[in-house]
């Protein structure tokens, strides 16, 4: 019970972003609207994004933004500082998951133009198949 | 106070009084933050993404208050495209500035040759030079994929 | 349909939560992630360039080629949309009198 207890308090961020992860994957593959799709996929980038950036995390640590001043007459600790790459590669990607909700959102909007719905197997029938 | 609500439902452009108002107040305000963070961004947490972003949601307010074509004629939309264009030479050229100069693609310290401020200043006045064209070519492209997505490409009117 | 969906859903999220036991604890200082790449980051970077945020430091100094193309990225983006909801005003076919 008490290594249990070790494990979870370890690991349960990673846990949670598992999970949350998982949600958004049922909600891309399970529903018929390609609106929810999107969100799904949407929620997806999140958990991602959010996963990565609690894995830099230090215990105690502070955030890194110094002080210019006391920073180059003294040193800096660096077991003290919260690990800076991955809010610099997680700034990127929040950037590329707004341009691909952009161009997918443009996308559906002329699928609706061209087949007046947005439910996938509506779609399929008017294709053919 | 009467006579203003009728004349703001005669228009029949936009929401009601109460939120043209305090947009139209509040605007400046929001555009003078989105500055700020820009600027800001060597000292307090920001840059250029946050900046473009808080700068775009400004005319996108405008937009969703009144209607669509108010915001076109604040920003006309010839302006919007030869801002995002000028937002996006602007850091390919200094890259470029440096390779030209001496130094290889994106090294700020060789912009030394033309202006002696020292390789270390100069190395923190190319980060700002940067984040200035990322915050304007953030701007435009927010500003004209909410015209394009609320109106469905004719740009007359919209949500 | 949806079972099926469901069904694949908690095979995938088992394996990904059995992949999480390798993981470093939450918070460990000496995890690999926070190795020697960032640990220079962080000393050298209030000295080497006089900015004392790390984030903005980095983001346009050490990887400045990530930023650019990102920008184009997203440049790249509203000509996608621009391209794909425009519509032309098709010409009258001309009618012979």
């Amino acid at each position: 019970m008490d290594d249990l207890l070790a494990v979870i308090v370890a690991k349960y961020n990673y846990w949670i972003y598992v999970i949350l992860m998982m949600i958004g994957f049922y909600a891309m593959i399970g529903k018929r609207n390609l609106v929810k799709k999107l969100i799904g996929m949407n929620i997806f980038q999140t958990a991602i994004i959010l996963m990565f950036v609690s894995a830099g995390v230090k215990h105690g640590g502070k955030i890194p933004i110094l002080n210019k001043y006391e920073v180059l007459k003294n040193g800096i600790d660096a077991t003290q500082i919260v690990n800076p790459l991955p809010h610099v590669l997680m700034l990127t990607a929040i950037v590329v998951s707004v341009s691909i909700t952009g161009v997918a959102l443009a996308i559906l909007l002329r699928i609706y133009r061209e087949y007046g719905t947005l439910e996938e197997d509506e779609i399929l029938e008017k294709l053919g198949k | 106070m009467k006579l203003l609500q009728e004349r703001t439902q005669k228009q029949q452009i936009g929401q009601s009084l109460i939120i043209q108002t305090a947009v139209r107040q509040l605007v400046p305000f929001v555009q003078l933050f989105g500055l700020y963070v820009i600027v800001h961004g060597h000292y307090s947490p920001g840059g250029g993404f946050q900046g473009g972003v808080i700068l775009g949601s400004s005319f996108v307010m405008l937009a969703l208050a009144f209607d669509q074509s108010t915001s076109m004629r604040l920003m006309s939309e010839r302006a919007n495209v030869m801002l995002g264009n000028a937002g996006v030479l602007i850091f390919t050229g200094v890259a470029a500035l440096c390779a030209i100069v001496g130094g290889l693609f994106l090294d700020y310290s060789a912009l030394d040759a033309i202006i002696p401020l020292g390789p270390v200043e100069w190395r923190s006045f190319g980060i700002f030079l940067v984040e200035v064209g990322v915050g304007l070519a953030v701007m435009s492209i927010m500003i004209s994929l909410f015209w394009d997505l609320s109106s469905a490409g004719e740009m007359d009117e919209g949500l | 349909m949806k079972a099926l969906a469901l069904i694949a859903t908690l095979v995938t999220g088992v394996i990904l939560l059995y992949g999480t036991m390798d993981f470093p604890a939450w918070g460990d200082p000496q995890s690999p992630a926070s190795g020697t790449l960032s640990t220079h980051y962080i000393e050298k970077a209030v000295e080497e360039t006089h900015v004392p945020n790390i984030v903005t430091a980095v983001l346009g100094d050490y990887r400045g080629y990530d930023t650019m193309f990102e920008t184009v990225v997203i440049y790249c983006a509203g000509l996608v949309v621009i391209s794909v909801l425009r519509r032309t005003k098709q010409k009258q076919p001309e009618k012979k009198a």
